[in-house]
């Protein structure tokens, strides 16, 4: 058994459940025999992945499916060497260069060169190219998308890249300007409902509309997230009836606690007690972004108006730091003992220095 | 050996038609070059001297560097010569110190050969030195650019080199000194605009009225850009049954550009007026409003970069608002364009970078 999520995962273009417009369009490319780099971007849950296999499909037939995965071995210029898992078929290989940290250049220019320098070897194959699918695009490194930049343009006989990447932001223009960009807007509440029906009509039960509403307020447009939210409730109650809690993320939960807490009192000792909550949150593996954003988010809900400018700013700030830092937990703390001297400042006197 | 297939050649296995344009509508010589005259000025003496000093090219994307250096090299030696006296190397080589000393320095002391006549006919210059073209030289690391210092003065008998790169700054010093520049200046309008109608024109490209310059505005003096935009375009148009004219909403939709009703949206959530100035009644929704049209860019997966830039674009032209919060809000454009580069999270620098203009808009 496998979860719904894989299970009703559409795996032709005809089967996606919405932007029609750009499904035709990915239709007639792949019909048209001069297919382009692609860069996806969206954000998470939106259907990216679903659609470039799609995609793929429509391009070799159904033999895309058949997958295996190896592992490959890269050796770097300094002799370390570097293992990464790598899924193909005899059409397509996919990889996420950004697991190996900034060795990701060398992976990239190995694979690449590779597939570049051999040809299709299967006779029946529909098209001449191979293609080779990069995740989280936007997380390489700037030398590894510099190496990206001229290999694209030589080696477009033998292979198309297809980038699958968050946002634009952090990819370099020139790989911009040489791939199609192609947008997954998250899908709209009418359209994640519609799939939640589509999913219960084929599981054989009917969905009342408060759970509907429920799932769409906690999924914020992640379908990924929505449909595993709605398996759970499915276990939990399997009749679906009365008002189910959607139940949250322990983590989730305790980060409000911990706003909470900040929010009651403004001391070292309260510091003290909230660094070791965070260090709970960080030993259970929750990126520290996400523990910074959802504690600044809870806050941000609970001031007053004239302080939420502020305490954005500083979340902002610290959490650039973060990235540039190595340790996050300075960060963090740094980030709390803020939030307590503005929130105290502003209750004691009733407003705030500014920025700085 | 019969049962062996001969093998394609190269270049001749490209099928033309699967050919980026970028690659087929390449200048072939340098009087092609589009818009850049100063610089083919002062090559096509050089060319005429067939005496070639050390050169560094700079300038934005897609001015034509590659192109003009390529071109040159094709005609001072010719196809036959080519490939053994020009030496191309790039980002996707490995360019480190070490292929510097071996590479480039076994390539650099050879003694040209002696030419004969070259195939095709015509008479070249042929001058007695190879070219070496290091194309996107600002990546290569600091120790390989002092590496290359004593080997392109010792054989600067025999060889030239062409660094070629987007930012000067990151070239050293010693090196810059070395060369003279040229620097290459984004396309003016007018003289891209041919080109890109010969190109339509030879391809059979249907364009509704309006697409072609709104094309060159995108690409924002970026030739390379406007041909890959173009072409994605017909492949959306020409593959349909039949083909269609492009329209300007798929131009659009190719470049990534947020639609202007969205941005309109945001800075109205600001307190601006797209046409007025600043409105504060438009403000109304408090920092709640800033956060959902926030949320709703970060949900339809637009990108923060370009919703940074296009709101630079919208605000800072704007006359009527005074210099106090014009300031402001382009500082918080800056820092917050900076805080992305650097890898922030994007939803939050956006949102921060709202609300400072918002409060920027506040104080007059």
């Amino acid at each position: 058994m496998s979860l719904w999520v894989d299970k009703y995962r559409p795996r032709s273009l005809d089967e996606l459940h919405y932007h029609p417009e750009l499904s035709s369009r990915l239709r007639s490319l792949a019909a048209s025999g001069d297919f382009p780099h692609i860069l996806f971007y969206g954000p998470s849950g939106a259907g990216k992945k679903t659609r470039i296999m799609c995609t793929l499909r429509e391009l070799y037939g159904p033999g895309v499916e058949k997958l295996r995965i190896d592992q490959r071995v890269f050796v770097t210029p300094s002799n370390r060497k570097l293992d990464v898992n790598v899924v193909q078929s005899n059409y397509h290989i996919e990889l996420t260069p950004s697991d190996v940290g900034m060795y990701d250049r060398v992976v990239i220019q190995d694979i690449l060169k590779e597939i570049a320098q051999t040809q299709q070897v299967d006779l029946n194959a529909k098209q001449r190219f191979k293609v080779v699918i990069i995740n989280e695009a936007d997380a390489l490194t700037r030398d590894a998308q510099a190496a990206l930049r001229r290999t694209m343009e030589k080696y477009m006989n033998n292979m198309r890249l297809i980038l699958c990447a968050n946002s634009t932001s952090k990819i370099i223009a020139p790989i911009r300007s040489r791939c199609l960009l192609v947008r997954v807007a998250a899908p709209s509440d009418d359209e994640m409902t519609k799939v939640l029906q589509h999913v219960a009509k084929k599981e054989r039960f009917s969905l009342p509309s408060p759970v509907t509403k429920s799932i769409l307020s906690t999924s914020q447009g992640n379908l990924r997230k929505a449909l595993l939210v709605f398996e759970a409730m499915k276990m939990q109650k399997p009749d679906l009836s009365g008002d189910i809690e959607v139940a949250k993320p322990d983590w989730e939960t305790y980060c409000s606690k911990i706003a909470d807490s900040i929010i009651q009192e403004q001391s070292a000792q309260r510091l003290l007690d909230v660094r070791g909550k965070i260090y709970e949150l960080l030993s259970h593996c929750i990126p520290p972004t996400v523990v910074l954003k959802t504690i600044s988010e809870r806050i941000v809900d609970k001031v007053d108006d004239a302080l939420k400018p502020q305490i954005v700013h500083w979340a902002a700030y610290y959490e650039l730091r973060m990235r540039m830092g190595s340790k996050k937990i300075f960060h963090l703390e740094a980030f709390i003992a803020k939030v307590m001297t503005v929130y105290k400042q502003f209750n004691m006197i009733g407003y705030t220095e500014d920025y700085e | 050996m019969t049962t062996f297939a001969p093998r394609p050649t190269g270049q001749m296995a490209v099928d033309p038609k699967h050919q980026p344009w970028v690659e087929k509508y390449r200048p072939k010589t340098i009087d092609d070059v589009s818009s850049q005259e100063h610089t083919v000025a002062v090559l096509r003496k050089a060319l005429a001297s067939t005496n070639l000093p050390h050169m560094l090219f700079y300038g934005p994307p897609g001015t034509g560097k590659t192109s003009t250096i390529l071109a040159l090299a094709r005609q001072l030696y010719g196809p036959d010569l080519f490939r053994a006296r020009v030496l191309e190397l790039n980002a996707s080589d490995e360019r480190g110190i070490s292929v510097v000393r071996e590479k480039i320095k076994t390539f650099a002391r050879e003694t040209p050969r002696h030419v004969g006549k070259s195939s095709d006919g015509k008479t070249y210059p042929s001058p007695p030195y190879k070219l070496i073209i290091l194309d996107e030289a600002d990546s290569m690391t600091q120790d390989a650019q002092s590496a290359l210092r004593r080997i392109m003065e010792t054989y600067s008998r025999i060889t030239r080199f062409c660094l070629v790169c987007n930012y000067v700054t990151r070239i050293i010093e010693p090196l810059a000194s070395r060369c003279s520049k040229f620097r290459f200046r984004p396309l003016a309008q007018t003289s891209t605009q041919a080109r890109i109608e010969m190109i339509a024109n030879n391809e059979g490209v249907q364009a509704e009225d309006g697409v072609l310059p709104l094309i060159l505005e995108l690409a924002g003096g970026d030739l390379r850009k406007a041909i890959t935009y173009l072409q994605t375009a017909q492949r959306l148009h020409g593959a349909t049954e039949p083909p269609t004219p492009i329209t300007a909403l798929s131009i659009h939709e190719i470049s990534g550009v947020v639609p202007d009703d969205l941005i309109t949206h945001l800075l109205s959530v600001m307190g601006v007026d797209k046409d007025q100035g600043i409105d504060l009644t438009l403000g109304q929704g408090g920092f709640e409003g800033v956060r959902t049209a926030v949320k709703r860019v970060g949900r339809e997966g637009w990108s923060a970069g370009q919703v940074l830039e296009q709101i630079h674009d919208a605000l800072i032209p704007l006359p009527t608002i005074p210099a106090l919060p014009k300031s402001l809000a382009a500082m918080a454009i800056a820092e917050c364009d900076k805080g992305l580069c650097e890898g922030g999270d994007e939803e939050l620098q956006l949102l921060e970078c709202c609300l400072r203009i918002k409060d920027a808009m506040g104080k007059q």
